[in-house]
This record gives C-alpha cells, sequence and structure tokens, in this order.
C-alpha cells in the first residue's frame, strides 16, 4: 500500500484559522495518552502540567520570563522564514548575543551608569547580528544550505560559551565554579513589578519588537519584498527585489532579536554568564514561529503557550516526578501537530492500495 | 489492426459519447457533449480556451471521471477508470506539455510509460522501426535535454504508437512546431489515417484543420455548438462557430517615424550570454533596434532563447557592458529592472503565475509588485519607511480592470484565481497604465481566449502607434503577422535580420525560424 497527498482544489479558510487551536487540542489528547502509559492519572497530568503553573501569581512571572526570549526569537524566525531563509541556528545567535553583550559587565566590571544597559543590549544585538551574517554569506557568496550551516554553527557557539566561561571570563573568586562575577547592579535588566516577583522588561521588549515587526510585514514595502521573495523568488526578481539582500535582512534581523533575547535572558534572569544560559530556547521558538503562523502578533500568544510548557514540565517534575524532559517531548508534539494541521488544510490523503492500483492499470 | 471501413468515418463508430456532462461545483465544464469518431477519420475538436476541450478529452482518456453520460467503444459501453485503462483498450493521447524527462535519453522516457516491463535495446529498437514507418525520425539514445520541441513531440507520438492505440487524441500539437516541422507532422497524421487509424485533433487553428481533417465538433461554453466538414468552411465561417461572434479585426494606421528625440527607442548591440543553467540556451551577438511607433516581432519555437532574450532585455539578468542594451538613448545594460523600468521601459513576461505575478498575493499586490519603483510617490508615502498606500493601490487597480474589461469573482482575488487570459490582460494593462515609451512582451497571448487575445494585441498597437516602441516575443505567427511591423526570428540564441512585414510570408518566416539564412532573397532587408 502507498500513501499519497494529493492537493486540495480550494483550502477551508475556517480550518486555516482554527488549525493551531485544532493542533493544541490534539497536543492535549496525545499527552493524555502518554501520562496514562506512564500510569499517571491523564487528567490531573493534564492538570499539573497547563493549569497549576497559573494558579498563583509568582508563576505568572516565571511565565513571562519564559516568554520573552521565545517571542523575540520567534519574531526575528518570522522574517526569515516567510522570506524562504531557513535560520534553525538562533540558539547559537542567543549565545553569541549573551556573550558579547557580558563584555561590559565581566570584562569592565568598574563601569557603571545608566548607559551601561543600553550599551549591553546593543552589543548583544551586535553578537547575535554578527554571528547569523556566516551563514547569510555561506548562502549568498557560495549557495551553502542555510539549514546545515546555521545548525552547525550552534555546537560552536554553546562549546565557545563553555570554553570562556570556564577559562578567561570565570570569576576568580568563584571557587573554581565555572561561572563569571556577578553583574553589579547597573547591568540587570530591572524587573517590571519588583514587589512581585522577577519578571523583567525582556518581555516588554519582545512585545515591542512583535509590533515593529508586524508593522513592518503588513504596512510597508520592505514587508512586500520579504512575502514576495519568500513566495516566489523569480517574480521578486521580476519586481527588482534582490534575493541575497533579503537574505542578509531576514538573517540580520533575526540575529539581533535572538542576541537581544540572549543578553535580556543573561542580564534579567541569570545575573551572570554560566555555560549554559538557554534551555533551547532558539529551537523552541521555530516551534513558537509556526504556531504562530509566523504572524507577530500571533507569535506573542504562541509563545506564552510554548512557555507554560516549560513551566509545566518542571512542575510535574516536583508533582509527579516526571522528567522534565517530558517538556521537550510535549514541544516535539506540538509542532508535529502544528505542521501537520497546515499540511491536511492543503492537501489531503489519499491510500492507494495494491489492490486499486491493479484496477487502475486495468489488469 | 482494425480493417478500413470508410475514410469519412461512415459505419459503426469507433468511439461513441453521449451525453457526455462534467460539473465543477456549479460549473458545467461539459454539457451534454456527443461526438463520434469513425474508424480511420481525422476528427478536429474545435472551441476557444474554456470551451470544455480538455475536460472532454480527459473524460475520454480516463483522466477525469464524467458527472453523467455514456462512452461506447467499439459498440460496447466502457468506463474509462483512468488513463492506463484508456491505453488498454486502445487510446492513446499526445499531451500539449511534454512529459519527458531532459535527464534521460528517448528510449528510457519511452521505457517508463510502459506499463510492462521491457528492456531497453528492444525498445530502442521498436522505437527506430516505429520512426522509420510513420516518418518519425529520432535517435533512442539521444538525452532529452539536447533535442528540439519537433524531436520532443516525435518521441511523444511514438510513445504512444508503441502502444498500438486505434484512437490517437492530440492536443494542440502544432503550437510547439515551425511551419515546415507542422507539415512533417500532417504526413505522418495522413499515414495513420491510411492504416485505419482514429485521430481527434484538438487545435484552435483554423487553417490547418480545414487542410487534414474530415470532420469538426465544435464546443462552445461546454456545448456542442456545430458538427461540420471543415473543407466545406472557410477559416472565417469556423471562427464565427467557435467564438460566436465575429471576431475584432486589429486596425493598423502606418507607422509615422517620430520627428523629435532619439528615433530609436530600445537597442540591443552585440548581446552575447552563456548559458545559466543546463537546460539554458547561450545568445549569440543579437542586435536589434526598435523605432517610436513600431512593433517588432520575434518569432520562434520555444526554447530557442526568447525567455533569455526578455530577462536580458527586461535586466533581470544584467549584461558584461552598459552600451549593450540603450533605453531612450540611455545606457542600461548596467541597470537592474528598476533602474530601466525608470528609463520608461516595460515588461510583461511569459509565465504569468510566479514570475509576472506572485498566485497566492491579491492583484493589488500583485500591481505594487512592477509599479513600486516607478510610481512610488503614487503607492508608497511615509518617506524612508515606504507605507503601502492600499487606496491608491485599489483605485489604480479599479482603472485597470475597468480599461482591459478583466472578469473576476472577488472584489480583489488573488493572481491565481483569474483565469489565464483575465490574469494576462491585467498583467498588460498594469503596465499600459504607465503609458511606457518601450514594452517589451513575451507570448502575449498564450493560452488566452480569442476575444481576449483580440482586446489585447489592438492595446499594444494602440500603444505602439501613440509613439512607443513595442517588442513582441510571440510562437503564434498569425498574431505576429497581425500586429507586427517588422518580423524577426530566434533559434539557437541567434536572431535572425528582422524582415518588414510587407516582404514577410509564412514560408520564409518558417526558413527563419528553422535557422535558414533568407538576406539573400531580393526583398530582404531591414528598415
Amino acid at each position: 500500500m502507498r500513501v499519497e497527498l494529493v492537493k486540495r482544489p480550494q483550502h477551508s479558510a475556517l480550518f486555516s484559522a482554527l488549525s493551531p487551536f485544532i493542533a493544541l487540542f490534539l497536543t492535549l489528547i496525545a499527552g493524555a495518552i502518554l501520562f496514562s502509559i506512564l500510569g499517571k492519572n491523564p487528567v490531573s497530568a493534564l492538570y499539573y502540567y497547563f493549569v497549576e503553573p497559573l494558579t498563583e501569581v509568582w508563576s505568572w512571572h516565571e511565565l513571562l520570563v519564559k516568554a520573552a526570549p521565545l517571542i523575540l526569537i520567534a519574531v526575528g524566525l518570522s522574517v526569515c522564514f516567510l522570506s524562504n531563509n531557513w535560520n534553525i541556528g538562533a540558539e547559537g545567535q542567543l549565545i553569541m548575543g549573551g556573550i558579547a553583550g557580558s563584555i561590559l559587565p565581566v570584562v569592565f566590571p568598574d563601569f557603571q551608569g545608566w548607559y551601561v544597559l543600553p550599551v549591553m543590549l546593543l552589543l548583544g544585538m551586535a553578537g547575535g547580528m554578527a554571528y547569523a551574517t556566516i551563514p547569510a554569506f555561506l548562502k549568498v557568496r557560495f549557495n551553502t544550505n542555510e539549514i546545515l550551516t546555521s545548525l552547525m554553527l550552534v555546537y560552536v557557539a554553546q562549546l565557545f560559551l563553555d570554553w570562556i566561561v570556564r577559562g578567561p571570563w570565570r570569576n576568580p573568586q568563584g571557587f573554581n565554579f565555572p561561572e563569571t562575577v556577578q553583574f553589579n547592579d547597573s547591568a540587570i535588566l530591572p524587573a517590571i513589578w519588583a514587589d512581585s516577583g522577577r519578571a523583567h522588561w525582556g518581555f516588554i521588549l519582545a512585545v515591542v519588537a512583535a509590533l515593529l515587526v508586524w508593522f513592518m510585514l503588513s504596512r510597508t514595502l520592505s514587508g512586500f519584498e520579504v512575502k514576495v521573495l519568500g513566495r516566489s523568488a523569480r517574480a521578486g526578481r521580476f519586481a527588482g527585489f534582490s534575493a541575497g539582500r533579503l537574505t542578509f535582512f531576514a538573517f540580520l534581523v533575526s540575529g539581533a532579536l535572538a542576541g537581544l533575547a540572549g543578553i535580556a535572558e543573561v542580564s534579567g534572569a541569570v545575573g551572570q554568564l554560566r555555560t549554559s544560559i538557554s534551555p533551547g530556547y532558539g529551537f523552541t521558538a521555530i516551534i513558537v514561529a509556526f504556531l504562530g503562523r509566523l504572524n507577530p502578533l500571533g507569535i506573542v500568544a504562541a509563545g506564552l503557550v510554548l512557555a507554560l510548557s516549560y513551566l509545566g514540565g518542571e512542575a510535574a517534575q516536583v508533582s509527579l516526578g516526571i522528567s522534565e524532559k517530558s517538556a521537550r517531548i510535549f514541544q516535539g508534539i506540538i509542532l508535529f501537530f502544528v505542521l501537520a494541521s497546515d499540511t491536511l488544510i492543503y492537501y489531503r490523503i489519499r491510500f492507494v492500495t495494491r489492490h486499486s492500483d491493479a484496477a487502475a492499470k486495468g489488469a | 489492426m482494425t480493417s478500413i471501413t470508410n475514410k469519412n468515418g461512415a459505419g459503426r463508430p469507433l468511439l461513441e459519447a453521449s451525453k457526455l456532462t462534467k460539473i465543477f461545483g456549479s460549473l458545467k465544464a461539459c454539457d451534454g457533449i456527443d461526438l463520434s469518431i469513425g474508424t480511420g477519420e481525422i476528427h478536429a475538436l474545435l472551441g476557444e480556451n474554456g470551451a470544455g476541450k480538455s475536460t472532454l478529452v480527459k473524460m475520454l482518456f480516463g483522466a477525469l471521471q464524467p458527472t453523467s453520460g455514456d462512452i461506447g467503444w467499439k459498440g460496447n459501453p466502457v468506463t474509462v477508470s483512468n488513463p492506463a485503462m484508456a491505453r488498454s483498450l486502445g487510446i492513446g493521447m499526445v499531451f500539449q506539455h511534454f512529459s519527458l524527462f531532459d535527464a534521460l535519453t528517448a528510449a528510457e522516457n519511452i521505457a517508463l510509460s510502459l506499463d510492462e516491463k521491457t528492456d531497453l535495446n528492444t525498445i530502442a529498437a521498436r522505437a527506430r522501426q516505429i520512426g522509420q514507418t510513420y516518418g518519425l525520425p529520432v535517435d533512442p539514445d539521444a538525452l532529452v535535454g539536447d533535442l528540439s520541441v519537433g524531436e520532443r513531440q516525435r518521441i511523444e507520438i511514438i510513445r504512444c504508437l508503441l502502444q498500438n492505440p486505434d484512437l490517437i487524441i492530440l492536443d494542440e500539437p502544432t503550437s510547439v512546431l515551425t511551419p515546415q516541422e507542422a507539415d512533417l507532422l500532417f504526413v505522418t497524421l495522413e499515414r495513420l489515417r491510411s492504416e485505419g487509424k482514429s485521430i481527434l485533433y484538438i487545435s484552435h487553428r483554423l487553417e490547418e484543420v480545414r487542410r487534414l481533417c474530415d470532420r469538426a465538433t465544435v464546443l462552445r461554453h461546454g456545448k456542442v455548438v456545430g458538427q461540420c466538414d471543415p473543407r466545406k468552411e472557410t477559416a472565417g465561417s469556423l471562427a464565427r462557430l467557435m467564438v460566436g461572434s465575429d471576431i475584432h479585426v486589429i486596425e493598423r494606421q502606418p507607422v509615422v517615424a517620430a520627428s523629435t528625440g532619439p528615433n530609436n527607442l530600445l537597442e540591443v548591440n552585440g548581446l552575447s550570454q552563456k548559458p545559466r543553467g543546463p537546460f539554458s540556451v547561450s545568445l549569440h551577438d543579437i542586435r536589434l533596434s526598435v523605432q517610436a511607433g513600431e512593433i517588432f516581432g520575434i518569432a520562434g519555437v520555444a526554447g530557442n532563447g526568447q525567455g533569455e532574450l526578455f530577462e536580458a532585455i527586461s535586466g533581470e539578468v544584467l549584461q558584461e557592458r552598459p552600451d549593450i542594451i540603450r533605453i531612450r538613448g540611455k545606457d542600461a545594460g548596467l541597470s537592474g529592472i528598476s533602474a530601466r523600468r525608470k528609463l520608461g521601459a516595460a515588461f510583461v513576461p511569459e509565465e504569468r503565475l510566479g514570475h509576472g505575478a506572485v498566485p497566492d498575493m491579491p492583484l493589488t499586490d500583485n500591481l505594487l509588485l512592477s509599479r513600486y519603483s516607478t510610481d512610488g510617490k503614487v503607492f508608497l508615502a511615509g518617506g524612508l519607511l515606504k507605507l503601502l498606500q492600499q487606496s491608491s493601490l485599489t483605485l489604480a487597480a479599479k482603472r485597470i480592470i475597468a480599461q482591459m474589461d478583466v472578469r473576476k469573482s472577488a472584489e480583489n482575488p488573488d493572481a491565481s484565481a483569474l483565469s489565464g487570459g483575465n490574469l494576462q490582460k491585467f498583467l498588460i494593462g498594469r503596465e499600459l497604465d504607465r503609458n511606457p515609451s518601450v514594452m517589451v512582451v513575451n507570448q502575449p497571448t498564450w493560452g488566452v481566449d480569442a476575444g481576449a487575445a483580440a482586446h489585447i494585441r489592438q492595446a499594444l498597437v494602440d500603444l505602439a502607434r501613440g509613439g512607443s516602441a513595442v517588442i513582441v516575443i510571440s510562437q503564434d505567427l498569425d498574431e505576429l503577422f497581425e500586429i507586427s511591423d517588422r518580423i524577426a526570428a530566434m533559434v539557437h540564441g541567434r536572431l535572425s535580420e528582422a524582415v518588414p512585414i510587407e516582404a514577410m510570408n509564412m514560408e520564409r518566416v518558417g526558413l527563419m525560424m528553422g535557422g535558414a539564412d533568407t538576406s539573400n532573397q531580393p526583398s530582404a532587408g531591414a528598415a
């Protein structure tokens, strides 16, 4: 038997709009099945996973802390993906942004003042941009596949962070722990409502970025260029747009936002540089981008949903004794269902059995 | 082998379709069609684009299932559930767009389509033998990518004949051939007829139908509107049957040379270009100049470098020196397409969806696509922010739609939702709306129905007579003869000398398309 995907003549606008919700619903069902196989009560497991983290004020703060980098990165990725540039290396750009942004508080801790934080954020963006330039350049100049190069550069960045934190940047008074010095107060991204929790200004930056990119994509000629070249490179060339220039633009935007997410995470949530500064935000943001339908406003909502999966994973570890890695499984299941729903909106499945195949041959 | 009953298809029909109907949603593509094809006849199926020819043929070949109606084959009712079944019944089809792999040899391509496994040498031998019998010379070991369009068509026909069909369906077979190649094809078809094979010949070229076919069935809007013996009709009476009214005759005033300003609005001076991909054609020392007020026609069989020439003139591909392309007296060889548009040039490529327009974007966005650089003052605002002005885009789109009589189903539909003819009217109108001084159009009426085609041709003539220089690249010779003031032909990436229309005839253009030098004829010489 053979399975074929056949393009539908028309696709339903209703199901296009419903698709993310259908995907989330199916994820919940798949999760319930998963928990019952693990021998847990699926209803209470889903409760601990997706509801309990929302019952306390401090965990709402945690939700925003986790959502901030996811939204920042995914907004940048939406520009990449819409323009047909498959940047899979946001995790590496986040790390490089975190490192570049930490130069001031780690190497020059004596610089203190209001100007430190803006300079750190700008350096973070510059670091992410510089790192994203590499796959963009390789793609434009040598026609290499950006999926491979950007992904491989993630591992380079992770090892570079490991080396710099264990080596030159290690805190001399840190009892040999692989950590840098604690950032001084002027290098810390402040909390939004300091008395109720630790949600920091990174979330505000994320929402602002989402609004700006949404405006750019929907209202300006640059956004038009992104959409035209993403849908039809040849029509884009006919319009006089340069695919190479756009590749740089898309990688620079997404690199800058990933770098900003990195320094915001280091400066707002951690307060120092460690060997690991991200639980895979750069990869999870790919799911956020698609769940948000590559629309920056949808991405804000999708970022909160995926942030919840991180919190749920921690909660499930405490209350159910399941590994927090189960969060990764949920994220994978969400991506699977999002892509599957989107595919089935445009295609239908046809089963070709040996029997019907033989009939088709007129035998 | 069926015995020859009657040359004109009397006696028991080979295929008889009655009341065939196919409904797509609310559209009746075919509405109660009766068709009978006799043994040993060449039966023409005439009709404009959208008349239901393809739908009817797809039902006969099993690619579509009729909503209602019956098909009889050799006197027995049959259900043709798929093309493989049609082939086993004895129905073969040669499609308009070939389904051949460029990177495989002719024999390998044939092997792929055979239902049973046969070894390649046997196939090659049989292909050679069939080729000799029917006057279809083809080297089975040649790579399809290296073959001309005519040779590729021969492979398709041989592939079809290998199944030993009783009925062969040919979909617009001469649309890709030079007149001389078409003549060879007719010899083959007449030979097949003399052996008792039946042929269903789909075409909108009335002259060849009159020459070749024994009977004709004419479709309009999904219904049979007439059956006739085409040899007893005139091209005009057949056209009236097809269109349902008289076709608009293009009005052409004589060219009046402009008295002021640079006379040659577009010049190409020695354009040579290497192939840009494995199946792309190189260009060799192309020279042409087009004056204000004239239409310069470029004939040629598809795949001889027309697309490459278009992209070079439009600036999608840049030249080595600035003076190779000159627009309105200014060097443009190193300028991109936007800069060339700003010099006053406008371009309409052959492919509408995916080149001239983005399929899943609305008409207003597709209007902006080629106009943002020249009409930024109207369509963009906010200085460096370049904000899109949807209201002025909507106004301009409405103006073009009214001007070109574009028929559409929604207020601002996606480009892919328009029919080919209506989208082409919009894309031509998009450029005419700027009143360009230089206009280059590749295949302006390919796949466009006769009414819309006449509208487009008249618009191009009017543009030229208004003082612009127009280049029309076309495979449709009738079209070029109708509107051009001079005609040159492209073959293997070279452009022939341009011949004034008064000194041109079908035979001569055919020779030029075949690569023969006709410049020593007494009436030769460019204007």
